[in-house]
């Protein structure tokens, strides 16, 4: 094949507000901040979970230089109607208590925790509209 | 856009989850209206507006997915599967498969083989569109 790809190491979604991000990935979901630096052109804030400090999650501004207005203002309106398609999928020792602790929080459900082959999951939705699994996997193999 | 308009989306976009999470209840206007902060008659307006289908048709597409799911997914027979989804009689039920199929729920289950992938995305992909 004459080249080989290593590791997932930084995905992005898009947030309306970074510090209402910070809040709910950090506060509430129990993530870790990785970066959180003002480049000047843009803030540069990722997060990862904890102890996994070779995956991060860009949490992006949509906006001017990098998106014209009118264009911004199309993915804010998606990501709050739930269609900008960002998702992300996190494993958990403890499906059951991450979703209590989770509802205790006041964070959105869309869907509660249910028995798969893969184990057993659940669904949340971040302030802004961004989907995301969390999973109990079973031991593979 | 404004900020205005962002909220709004958000919160039809949160009754829209409450309506997924209990899909099989009656159609609670007024319940969902509280979720979203409007009354009765703009949160059918504005749910039009944001998804392009109103609250009632969209949970009928909600439970013909669930019933499209169980019916691969599951043993159950079909009576069972139209209550189990909110369905309250087997009438409406199959009638209205078919009319968002095209098949019936019989027809549909002898034709298909079971998935396992996360349930936000069986449940987006499977849905039948009311777009064409």
């Amino acid at each position: 094949m004459g080249m080989t790809l290593n590791a997932l190491t930084r995905s992005q979604i898009y947030v309306l507000d970074q510090d209402q991000a910070l809040d709910f990935y950090v506060g509430k979901l129990g993530l870790e901040v990785h970066t959180d630096v003002d480049l000047g052109f843009m803030r540069w804030l990722t997060v990862n979970v904890p102890g996994d400090k070779g995956r991060e999650i860009l949490l992006e501004k949509p906006g001017p230089p990098a998106l014209d207005p009118a264009t911004a203002e199309q993915v804010r309106e998606l990501l709050t109607k739930g269609a900008m398609g960002g998702w992300l999928s996190i494993t958990t020792d403890d499906a059951h208590k991450t979703y209590e602790t989770l509802v205790a929080k006041g964070v959105d459900i869309t869907d509660e925790p249910t028995e798969k082959s893969y184990g057993i999951d659940f669904g949340i939705r971040d302030p802004f509209g961004n989907k995301i699994r969390i999973g109990q996997m079973r031991q593979q193999g | 856009m404004s900020r205005a308009v962002e909220e709004s989306n958000r919160a039809m976009l949160r009754a829209r989850d409450a309506m997924d999470r209990s899909y099989a209840d009656p159609l609670d206007i007024p319940a969902l209206a509280r979720i979203a902060h409007v009354s009765e008659a703009h949160f059918i307006r504005t749910f039009r507006s944001t998804f392009g289908e109103t609250p009632h048709r969209y949970l009928q597409r909600r439970r013909v997915e669930r019933a499209m799911y169980l019916l691969v997914q599951t043993g159950q027979d079909v009576t069972e599967i139209c209550y189990q989804v909110g369905f309250s009689s087997l009438g409406t039920f199959s009638r209205t498969f078919r009319q968002i199929v095209g098949e019936s729920p019989s027809e549909y289950r002898s034709r298909r083989v079971p998935v396992d992938v996360p349930s936000c995305f069986v449940k987006a992909w499977t849905r039948p569109s009311s777009f064409g």
